[in-house]
């Protein structure tokens, strides 16, 4: 393990806490790469050594998290968290969240209630895991774009 | 029985560079700084609380061997080792001061929540740092 590992480590972390900060933003992978000063596809293929996912599945999960939360613990309509949480297409969201969560947002919503925990511990104990083999898809986060460069 | 916590540790890859961030920005006081044998014994505490220390624990040998030394750093860097949460009287006037004093990596600006308004940063090394400022409670729901 070398220093250079060790802040590659470093500033792939800072990208990624700039997903978890900026979610609700629109954000593509050309600007979380440039958090941590890499090229798209060095930082997509970095990330996924580093963290076992790509930014993209990341990002998605932080959102669906967050809409999961929304769902949870307040009225807003789905429509209103789809958009709350960053997506900008309410089709993109619903499946998004069906591939995560495994279920629809209004269903996830009728069976689950408010839960009582600091928010610190709900971004990471209830941060969906996904289902092994879920494709990824392309999308405005231009990660498939990316890659389909190297 | 246990009466009370006395010291906990945030491991961290340079103990200079730890202690510039813990007391200089983040506003920590230093506990004690003594080195003793390959060891630098250095822990910091919140302002007026001397009876909690956190030792800044920067990992290698004796405690760690080589490998071990190597896995700790790569995780640490990845954000997978180290957690501690604080408390503040005013979160909003301190994230405007931590950030006046250089800090960037906020991984969560000030955010209200029915227990009180918090936000999140990373220590320079990959460490998360939560500081809540709790919410009011009213006289009514003690009662």
């Amino acid at each position: 393990m070398s220093r250079e590992a060790e802040d590659l480590n470093r500033r792939l972390l800072r990208a990624r806490d700039a997903m978890d900060r900026a979610y609700a933003q629109p954000l593509d992978v050309r600007a979380v790469a440039g958090v941590a000063h890499f090229s798209e596809a060095h930082f997509i293929r970095s990330f996924r050594t580093v963290f076992g996912e790509t930014p993209h599945r990341y990002l998605q999960r932080r959102r669906v998290e967050r809409s999961m939360f929304l769902l949870r613990e307040t009225d807003r309509s789905v429509s209103d968290i789809c958009f709350d949480v960053g997506f900008t297409s309410l089709g993109t969201f619903s499946r998004t969240f069906h591939e995560i969560v495994g279920e629809t947002p209004s269903h996830y919503r009728a069976g689950h209630g408010p839960m009582v925990a600091p928010n610190c511990f709900q971004l990471v104990a209830t941060r969906p895991v996904v289902a092994a083999g879920v494709a990824m898809r392309s999308s405005s986060f231009g990660e498939a774009a990316a890659e389909a460069a190297l | 029985m246990i009466t009370k916590l006395n010291v906990t540790a945030i491991k961290v890859l340079d103990q200079d560079e730890a202690l510039d961030f813990y007391v200089n920005k983040l506003g920590l006081e230093v506990g004690q700084d003594f080195e003793q044998g390959l060891i630098r014994w250095l822990t910091v505490r919140v302002p007026g609380d001397p009876g909690i220390e956190i030792y800044l624990e920067k990992p290698g040998p004796p405690a760690h061997d080589e490998a071990t030394t190597a896995q700790l750093r790569e995780l640490i860097t990845k954000g997978a080792v180290g957690w501690v949460a604080f408390q503040t009287d005013d979160v909003r006037g301190l994230y405007e001061t931590l950030k006046a004093r250089g800090v960037t990596d906020f991984t969560q600006e000030p955010t209200d929540h029915f227990y009180g308004t918090d936000m999140g940063i990373r220590d320079p090394f990959g460490n998360a740092i939560r500081i809540l400022q709790p919410a009011k409670v009213t006289q009514a729901a003690t009662a």
